[in-house]
């Protein structure tokens, strides 16, 4: 049979950011995909040579536009952790808040562009009307709706009064009943479930061995999340990771829309826990040593490795993000599936490219 | 399992007011809190230098001898370091937008 | 937080040994990450299991012999390994998939292969020079 290689991307009205995959069509069928990458790519690993330690955190948040609030959080943790900062117990509480409210506006946003994907414009539409509830919320408390610039080395820079704190539980059941609604059409309607069912299936094995992060790793029943390690004020609230067995495309949506409810869960027990007192602690000196920091992106586990050797720069500055650890299983899902389906298979691992390549 | 499970929501939505705003027929309401233009109070300002310092995208200049103060909008990123570096609080971030920018010029006090 | 970086130097020719006693102990591969130092790129392969993180480094010395690929073992290292090879210039033998040299399109070959040692770089000249700004006497 003759082999036709059909280019998607960078360029493809699904992705949201670019990315090159060149499939292998027999007959409508996928025998292989060649991804290529590079069309983001920055050097914003080289650009530490260049900026101070502190400095870097603006640049660590604007690796990305949708997961940009952990990203910076998780720098200021990884050096935290090599100068013994002692960060006072509300700004990790206050990381953690707005870390579940990144979680909710990347959720919402990705089941907007999955319904897209499907054709499904009007729940489109419906999702992102959603998100802008929650971004109004994160404006309010932070000034930037996608690049949040809160978290420093050290501390957060703007606190949450408690009558802010009672408007937003308030405006969250409000958000919370939206999203009921909006679940309900992903998880129950027809023309989605035909889309999504059986469509690119990861078994327990595979999932783990080829190393697959976040809900693609938790919708082939492997429970991990590494909110577990208990990080910022993880340690001190309770939380089950949401998974599901099937491996397909419609459980990883249905994870998805179960961390949404967990995340408005989270957000609430924080909320009734959050204590007094400062949210920073002054830096002083040079960070020198080593030390690698993980936490949970809303598309997998991210793994910062930050070496500082006693100066103002540090030396090396490395980033794993999720994408890039379930390409592998996007290259594997996309081995034999139909054409029409790989809007949706491209989709189903939530593609951050500017993530994967900094 | 159901078919046209949107219709509640749809007919909703199709009876109510739209959620967007008709920009630029209404005008938008800034959120209060939000980071926006940068905003110079010419009278406290003891030209210093340490906001120029501390800008991590070079967007403020600042001439002590002539009493200028300068700011760069398209490259200020709005991320508040100078208001809060600044001792004598002459800076402070007002939600609004601001005004386009024609050129590419600083934009001098 | 409870990763600390607890490493263990190996050398090359027992790298894949080690990984493959790792995988059949329920290892999964997390990242490989590559430091550019004065005169070797020092690799360090991360592991995880029950949340606890393992790791092992090893030096590949410039112009010295290729590292073994550990694609056999663990498919999707050939991401990072294609990755560190375009970015770094570290020659590894015997990938999975080869992609030579182009999956990461950039515009200079190899864009990570030379660092500045840490002591000659000026803070101060990161940021643009601003002009010199004396305008029109106000």
């Amino acid at each position: 049979m003759a082999r036709t290689i059909i280019p998607f991307g960078p360029q493809h009205p699904v992705l949201p950011e670019p990315v090159h995959l060149d499939l292998v069509v027999e007959d409508e069928k996928v025998v292989e995909a060649r991804p290529s990458i590079g069309f983001i790519h920055r050097g914003l690993e080289k650009l530490v040579e260049k900026k101070d330690y502190q400095e870097f955190t603006y640049i660590a948040e604007r690796i990305c536009g949708i997961c940009s609030f952990i990203h910076g959080q998780t720098y200021c943790q990884a050096v935290e952790t090599i100068m013994n900062l002692p960060v006072p117990p509300r700004a990790h509480y206050l990381r953690t808040i707005w870390g579940e409210f990144s979680r909710l506006h990347s959720h919402l946003l990705w089941l907007g562009l999955m319904a897209d994907a499907l054709g499904f414009e009007s729940l489109f539409m419906h999702s992102w009307r959603v998100r802008e509830r929650v971004l109004k919320i994160i404006e309010a408390t932070t000034g930037g709706r996608v690049i949040f610039g809160t978290c420093k080395v050290g501390g957060v820079r703007r606190d949450i009064g408690p009558e802010a704190a009672a408007d937003i539980l308030k405006e969250l059941d409000g958000i919370e009943s939206d999203m009921r609604e909006i679940t309900r059409v992903f998880l129950k309607d027809r023309s989605v479930k035909d889309r999504m069912c059986g469509v690119g299936v990861l078994t327990k094995e595979e999932a783990y061995e080829l190393g697959c992060v976040g809900p693609t790793l938790r919708a082939s029943g492997v429970s991990q999340d590494m909110r577990q390690l208990g990080y910022a004020a993880f340690h001190e609230l309770r939380f089950e990771p949401v998974t599901r067995t099937d491996g397909d495309s419609y459980a990883r949506c249905a994870v998805r829309c179960g961390e949404l409810f967990q995340s408005v869960d989270l957000i609430r027990q924080a909320f009734a826990r959050l204590p007094g007192g400062d949210i920073a602690v002054k830096v002083t000196g040079n960070p020198n040593g080593e030390h690698i920091a993980r936490t949970e992106q809303p598309r997998g586990e991210v793994v910062y490795h930050l070496k500082a050797n006693g100066t103002k720069n540090l030396q090396r500055f490395r980033v794993r993000t999720p994408t890039f650890a379930n390409l592998p299983a996007l290259l594997k899902v996309l081995q034999g599936c139909e054409l029409a389906d790989v809007p949706v298979l491209v989709l189903t691992i939530d593609p951050c490219i500017s993530c994967t390549e900094r | 399992m159901g078919y046209f499970t949107l219709t509640r929501l749809a007919l909703k939505w199709a009876l109510s007011k739209p959620v967007t705003t008709r920009y630029p027929f209404e005008p938008r309401q800034p959120v209060p809190g939000s980071r926006g233009e940068l905003a110079f109070t010419k009278e406290s300002c003891v030209y210093c230098n340490i906001c120029a310092k501390k800008c991590p995208t070079g967007a403020l200049v600042v001439n002590r001898a002539g009493k200028r103060w300068a700011i760069d909008r398209l490259l200020c990123i709005r991320c508040g370091y100078c208001v809060e570096s600044c001792p004598k609080k002459s800076l402070s971030l007002t939600p609004s937008h601001g005004t386009i920018a024609i050129t590419k010029d600083r934009e001098w006090f | 937080m409870s990763t600390e970086v607890v490493c263990e130097l190996i050398s090359a020719d027992c790298l894949v040994d080690r990984v493959r006693a790792l995988k059949q102990a329920g290892w999964r591969l997390v990242q490989i990450s590559a430091t550019r130092l004065p005169e070797a790129v020092e690799l360090t392969y991360s592991f995880d299991r029950d949340r606890r993180l393992a790791n092992l480094r090893l030096l590949a010395l410039s112009g010295g012999p290729g590292i073994p690929s550990i694609s056999g073992v663990y498919w999707c290292a050939l991401m990072y390994e294609n990755e560190i090879h375009d970015l770094f210039g570290v020659v590894i033998e015997g990938m999975a998939v080869d992609f030579k040299g182009n999956f990461y399109k950039t515009a200079i070959k190899h864009p990570f292969a030379s660092v500045k040692p840490p002591a000659a770089v000026k803070p101060a000249a990161a940021k643009a020079a601003p002009p010199s700004p004396v305008p029109v006497t106000a």
